[in-house]
């Protein structure tokens, strides 16, 4: 019974495609799962934007939007229409094709990473060997989305935005990459499923995820900090600043190609802690193995809302960034931290089990950690400013 | 040590996401259109004008003397004269306003108008759901939509208002006893003579009325 409410989805489409001939079965069963991914993902969106107003108002000392439905819950459902009713405005100057694509192309460079994800046990779309790889090439489009919006605007702000949103995305790009590689070298697959289910161990109880060793911990860490930046969310949302710069990339976006930027900006939020949570959270992995009964779906979506809230706490709570400060973290910090990480993976994997490997790869990090930030944090001793004037 | 401010900031937002469900000094917010806070007395908002009584036409204190729509600065006020009298609230005969017309989209609720009055007929009001979907016509209040009763006037503006009726009744009494002063002079000095009015009444009258055959 547990088992059967724990494959639900797969049995379900089983039975659904059971209707059709057999040659038709494979081709039903892939649009089945695209179709339930498009439907859940955008559904989630629009909880997330509710959540996200509810939550920010609420550390504002608000109450944040409670006109529409019972506790202002059907706000969405206020937005979609608003934004699908309103007048689709393409400036004269702009590259009407480029203008055009950009949003989808946006949209589904998102979508296509949700099909590598593992969301349950036996619940993933294609079960790629170089799935990670395929994840993160989708990820690296969306920059090329964009910047096409930035571009193809010809206004100085979308142009600015973009700028900003390519060079940032593509520093953090390489945090990215490398605090996930630590996880394949332990691992030694680039499976995401394969990746799950050697978390997917108990020992006293507890599991083996990742993030409860110090270089998952450290990796864990730089994941959400490259994973916040990614997906242009705050401290790290100098792309659409909107002190600074109208809307960013899509100040020349109205009505529903505005709604698509948003939708993809959140699934984008969504998708990245669901990759998250698959490579150190242990995906679809019960925390303790007393809760193994509950089904995996239920844990993996209740790890993305775990993680959709961090990220609206974080958001509540830190100012955006300067350029340079961004850069220099990315490149001073983060950068050398992933790249220390990677060293003490590997120390990790091969000073064999026992409890010196837990000192010597903690201690490391630790020293790391203090000592890169004690340099970065060091001001310049700038005296008054002297003047000499010409005699 | 890095990362030290990020770990308070986030105690501090948690702290205030959590007070905010438990303790009513945080959460500030009034839900308008349900829940109002009480306007404090010496707010206001555009002027209204006072009338004496239960008739609002008869009991409006305006006497059309123009000072407000003079001083006016941003000159929304705009004022006819009428062509007869009426009595004003110490019985004196004044004329009233025929049109008194306030331009609230003009307006800039300065109160200088309430200031120059010397009548005591022009006040601020308190209401602002003045919103109308009528532009020009809707903005434009006639003397019939500007009119409030004294009573309105005492549950808005209670200590000002009290002051108001003080001063007034004030004025009546010392118009009133003058009044009687010239009155009791006058009767004084008809006893004193007292042989020539009788004949002088008579004389008038068929004058006056005498109808032409």
């Amino acid at each position: 019974m547990i088992e059967r409410f724990d494959q639900i989805f797969i049995l379900l489409k089983h039975w659904l495609v059971g209707y059709l001939p057999e040659s038709w079965q494979t081709v039903a069963g892939v649009v089945l799962c695209v179709v339930a991914i498009v439907a859940v993902y955008p559904a989630l969106f629009a909880l997330t934007t509710v959540l996200e107003r509810k939550g920010v108002g609420r550390i504002q000392n608000r109450l944040g939007p409670n006109r529409v439905g019972p506790y202002g819950i059907l706000q969405p459902m206020a937005d979609a229409i608003k934004s699908l009713t309103k007048e689709d405005i393409v400036p004269t100057t702009a590259d009407g094709v480029v203008h055009f694509l950009a949003p989808i192309a946006q949209v589904v460079t998102v979508f296509m990473g949700f099909a590598v994800l593992p969301m349950g046990r036996n619940m993933v779309l294609v079960d790629m060997d170089a799935a990670l790889l395929f994840y993160f090439a989708m990820g690296a489009s969306a920059e090329l989305s964009v910047f096409m919006a930035g571009w193809s605007s010809r206004n100085k702000y979308s142009l600015l935005g973009a700028m900003r949103a390519v060079a940032q995305m593509i520093s953090y790009e390489i945090v990215l990459l490398l605090s996930s590689v630590s996880v394949v070298m332990i691992t030694g697959s680039l499976s995401l499923v394969k990746i799950v289910e050697s978390q997917n161990q108990y020992s006293h109880g507890l599991p083996h995820w990742y993030i409860f060793t110090p270089w998952g911990f450290a990796g864990f860490l730089l994941y959400a900090i490259a994973a916040t930046a990614e997906t242009n969310r705050s401290p790290f949302d100098l792309p659409e600043g909107e002190s600074e710069l109208v809307a960013g990339y899509h100040t020349e976006y109205s009505g529903f190609k505005f709604a698509l930027f948003f939708l993809g900006e959140y699934v984008a939020m969504l998708s990245i802690s669901g990759l998250g949570s698959t490579l150190f959270l242990g995906g679809w992995s019960a925390p303790f193995s007393f809760l193994t009964w509950v089904p995996s779906w239920i844990w993996f979506f209740g790890k993305l809302f775990v993680s959709i809230c961090v990220f609206i706490w974080l958001r509540g709570t830190l100012p955006r960034l300067r350029q340079d400060q961004l850069m220099n973290f990315a490149w001073k910090f983060v950068l050398p931290m992933c790249l220390l990480n990677l060293f003490v993976a590997a120390l990790w994997r091969f000073m064999g089990e026992g409890w010196l490997r837990w000192v010597v790869c903690s201690a490391i990090l630790a020293l790391a950690y203090v000592g890169l930030g004690w340099e970065g944090m060091k001001r310049k001793q700038i005296g008054r400013r002297s003047y000499r004037y010409a005699d | 040590m890095l990362g030290e401010g990020i770990l308070k900031g986030l105690a501090e937002t948690a702290k205030n996401f959590a007070g905010s469900y438990v303790s009513k000094e945080r959460l500030t917010t009034v839900e308008y259109p349900e829940e109002r806070e009480p306007l404090p007395e010496a707010s206001r908002n555009f002027p209204f004008l006072v009338y004496d009584g239960a008739d609002w036409e008869k009991g409006l204190r305006c006497v059309a003397c123009q000072i407000c729509e003079k001083e006016c600065p941003p000159k929304c006020i705009y004022i006819e004269k009428s062509k007869d009298k009426k009595p004003d609230h110490v019985g004196k005969l004044q004329i009233y306003p025929a049109r008194f017309d306030i331009d609230i989209s003009v307006c800039m609720s300065c109160q200088i108008c309430v200031e120059v009055c010397p009548f005591e007929a022009i006040k601020m009001n308190t209401e602002f759901e003045l919103a109308t979907d009528d532009r020009f016509g809707g903005l434009l209040l006639d003397r019939k939509e500007l009119a409030r009763s004294n009573e309105y006037y005492h549950q808005i503006h209670p200590t000002e208002a009290a002051e108001v009726d003080a001063r007034l009744a004030e004025e009546k009494a010392k118009v009133e006893a003058k009044a009687k002063a010239a009155a009791e002079a006058a009767a004084a000095k008809a006893a004193a003579a007292p042989a020539q009015a009788p004949t002088a009444a008579p004389a008038a009258k068929p004058a006056e009325g005498e109808p032409k055959p």
